[in-house]
């Protein structure tokens, strides 16, 4: 192994540890905006896991989007919505609730590693290895084109939708009226008197 | 030379995966289950990216998957916040045990 190799070796496990530790920070911390942070380190070391597989234009583009909008959308959620004394999560008293969660994630783990070590992973017939964008590029507008746009109109809908649930709708609605006054514009409407 | 290798790239996966499942059951808020689905998105986005490198005829189409998974996830981030939001106003609380009004 050449010294250049054992650099990116080193960085390879740098990367990794990055992964690990940013998952543990954010299954493991009290406080929800050191969740997201530990979000962000994850998605930061999944960023040079992607291009230690090749891919240049996934890896900017894994930190353009996850760390650069979804986790700053989610600390403005976190920000706009609760007053810091209600930020600290609550303690789990439930014991069970950990147990399950153990339970199920080590069951998981166990299964499914048993499954990548035990198969033999057949390569396919070697096409081109071309990983440039370019060759991205031309896949999304001609093979996955009816694809492509699907996903568009679905983020369009999707900002619209959020748009319109986070200002509480169109006019007044049913997020902000109580339920009580709910059901009485419902009787009113009906034309029943209430005693 | 551990970096070249599917299984560590699918173990890599694994540990996103459960550490997102963990997270989902154990956290006692919204945002912390949102946070969770998240490590659970990219978690198959490494799967797709590394059978994309190791096993597959044509090295496009794991990527065009992995970026409809962002696409997908950031679809889902600007929804599930805005959700929070539209529930804290009304229950006060972003505690999933205390908004109950359907009792299922």
């Amino acid at each position: 192994m050449t010294f250049y190799q054992s650099i990116a070796e080193g960085l390879f496990l740098a990367f990794i540890i990055l992964v690990v530790l940013g998952s543990l920070i954010t299954i493991r911390a009290k406080m929800l905006m050191k969740t997201v942070l530990g979000l962000a380190v994850a998605l930061l070391g999944v960023a040079g896991i992607y291009f230690y597989l090749g891919s240049m234009f996934l890896t900017l583009m894994q930190i353009l989007v996850y760390v650069g909008a979804i986790c700053i959308v989610m600390i403005f959620g976190i920000m706009v919505g609760y007053t810091p004394t209600e930020v600290a999560e609550k303690s789990i008293k439930d014991w069970r609730n950990k147990f399950l969660a153990v339970l199920s994630a080590v069951t998981a783990f166990l299964l499914i590693l048993v499954c990548v070590l035990k198969t033999h992973w057949v390569p396919a017939a070697a096409g081109n290895r071309d990983f440039s964008a370019v060759h991205l590029g031309h896949e999304f507008l001609y093979t996955y084109c009816l694809a492509f746009e699907l996903i568009s109109v679905i983020l369009l809908i999707a900002i619209v939708g959020a748009i319109i649930l986070a200002r509480g709708g169109a006019g007044k609605t049913a997020v902000d009226i109580p339920v009580e006054e709910k059901i009485a514009g419902v009787r009113e409407e009906k034309g029943e008197t209430t005693a | 030379m551990i970096s070249h290798h599917l299984s560590t790239y699918l173990i890599i996966g694994v540990f996103l995966l459960i550490a997102g499942i963990y997270g989902l059951i154990q956290h006692k808020s919204f945002i912390g289950m949102l946070v969770s689905t998240e490590l659970i998105l990219n978690g198959a986005g490494v799967n797709f990216m590394a059978f994309n490198r190791f096993l597959a005829p044509d090295p496009a189409v794991g990527q065009v998957i992995t970026l409809f998974i962002m696409g997908i996830a950031a679809a889902e981030a600007a929804i599930v916040v805005s959700f929070i939001l539209a529930v804290f106003r009304k229950y006060h609380s972003i505690d999933p045990d205390e908004v109950d009004e359907l009792h299922g």
